[in-house]
């Protein structure tokens, strides 16, 4: 198993608040991965009942979940050691640009700023299928290691 | 770079990182940094990264982690600024 594949199964998130499909690259410059938002989403019944469209802060926790989270697991090397660890998201500055509607297929690509004493800063752009740019910004969180 | 105009600089780089303002009328070596400036753990780490830049040093994670206190900061910043 590749360590995508790897990371992809370490991620501490589970329905309906998981939001990689899969994870394309992850290196020690940044990651890249998929999502695409089903139909049925919990959050479309109320954003909104008669105009589903994803919310902003969705589109944000995407982003933090391909590239904040899946770089700071390999980072870490915990998908070596498979040790427990926690994530806090810290701080987040985010453009939205255009809508994504229920259906849509996102790729989020994130570029390291920094690692360092236990918080990555990342730049993170997210793309539709048709190559537009969705929204863009700058992640940070912190990674605490258990015991 | 003495003492005093360590301490000035670095008042310039914490800044826009303590929210309440008039808590940096009144830095003395023994202020910390999270307790007295109210500064958030994970803006500690920005906090170093500006430092290394406007001082053009490199802090050691180990020294990173000893950098509590105003008077720790400075004589850290001013340890490497000399070497």
């Amino acid at each position: 198993m590749d360590h995508c594949q790897t990371i992809l199964k370490l991620l501490p998130y589970r329905l309906p608040f998981l939001f990689v499909d899969r994870y394309l690259r992850i290196d020690e410059n940044g990651a890249e991965g998929e999502y695409t938002f089903r139909e049925d989403e919990y959050f479309y019944q109320g954003h909104f009942p008669e105009y589903p469209v994803t919310p902003g802060v969705i589109l944000t926790e995407v982003m933090a979940q391909i590239g904040l989270v899946g770089l700071g697991i390999f980072l870490t090397k915990a998908y070596e050691t498979r040790k427990a660890q926690k994530f806090v998201f810290t701080s987040s500055e985010v453009e939205y640009l255009k809508e994504v509607l229920p259906g849509e297929k996102v790729k989020v690509v994130s570029e390291k700023i920094f690692f360092r004493l236990g918080k990555l800063k990342c730049k993170v752009e997210m793309w539709n299928a048709n190559g537009e740019r969705v929204a863009k910004g700058v992640l940070s969180g912190m990674i605490i290691n258990e015991g | 770079m003495t003492t005093e105009e360590i301490t000035e600089k670095l008042r310039t780089i914490i800044e826009p990182y303590v929210e309440e303002k008039e808590l940096l009328n009144d830095i003395k070596p023994e202020t910390d940094l999270l307790e007295d400036l109210k500064i958030n753990s994970a803006n500690l780490v920005d906090i170093i990264i500006d430092v290394e830049m406007a001082f053009d040093i490199e802090i050691d994670d180990d020294a990173a982690e000893r950098m509590l206190k105003v008077k720790d900061a400075v004589s850290i910043i001013q340890e490497r600024v000399e070497a």
